[in-house]
């Protein structure tokens, strides 16, 4: 999820190939409602600050990441390993 | 004999510069050079490293080498791009809001309704409630990233 358009997400998906769901809010209000609003942090504007959320069917947030430096984010091996270990638990 | 021209400091000058770009454009596209830039600090050291024996060679074998002006330029201006690239990748890319009423461990995850590429409103409750793999629901991965591609 991001404030870019869909039309922006839509050119990306076309040149990177990516099937999963891309969800837009240029207006931010989830991101304010999710307080991952980054005020003024984007070149024209508001925009989400990084986070990623793993959350189970009944809603309940199971892990979560929020990075302290945007240029260091969860790496998809990690999160799978927690979704694994989860999901073992069950 | 004919003072020899010195290409070092430029050289490591030029190197700094590379290594400057290429985290953005190249390094932190792989979270193992990504998430501490040690090929980017590499490179610099190799081009500082570089504009240091150029300057010695200048200063300290005038009668063989130029650039007693020149080698300080570059080696100020590579200090300065390293040090731009540090405000850069430290201090720059950690001035983030906190984020202290984001939904925690054990909370639930507040509902909503936001269209996808297609402009189709998608509400993650409904993504929940997916059957998949013969369970009744799934899980949900929310990725909120910066934008702007």
């Amino acid at each position: 999820m991001s404030v870019d358009p869909p039309e922006t997400t839509r050119e990306h998906l076309a040149k990177t190939g990516w099937t999963y769901t891309f969800l837009s809010d240029p207006k931010g209000e989830v991101l304010r409602r999710y307080d991952l609003l980054h005020p003024g942090g984007g070149q024209a504007g508001d925009i989400a600050r990084p986070g990623e959320f793993l959350i189970d069917p009944s809603g309940t947030v199971r892990w979560r990441d929020l990075t302290e430096n945007y240029w260091v984010r969860a790496r998809p091996e990690t999160v799978l390993g927690v979704f694994d270990g989860l999901k073992g638990r069950e | 004999m004919r003072k020899r021209n010195l290409l070092l400091p430029l050289a490591g000058f030029l190197l700094c510069g590379v290594a400057f770009i290429s985290y953005p454009m190249f390094f932190a596209q792989f979270p193992a050079t990504r998430d501490v830039p040690w090929m980017s600090w590499l490179l610099f050291a190799l081009g500082l490293g570089m504009v240091g024996v150029g300057l010695a060679r200048a200063f300290r074998q005038p009668e063989r080498y130029r650039g007693r002006v020149a080698g300080p330029i570059f080696g100020v201006l590579s200090l300065a791009v390293l040090g731009f690239f540090l405000f850069m990748t430290l201090s720059l890319a950690r001035q983030l809001p906190q984020s202290v009423g984001a939904p925690k461990v054990g909370e639930k995850a507040p509902d909503f309704t936001l269209p996808d590429s297609q402009g189709k409103p998608v509400r993650l409750s409904s993504l929940l409630a997916e059957p998949s793999g013969g369970a009744p629901g799934s899980w949900v991965l929310l990725i909120f990233y910066r934008g702007y591609w």
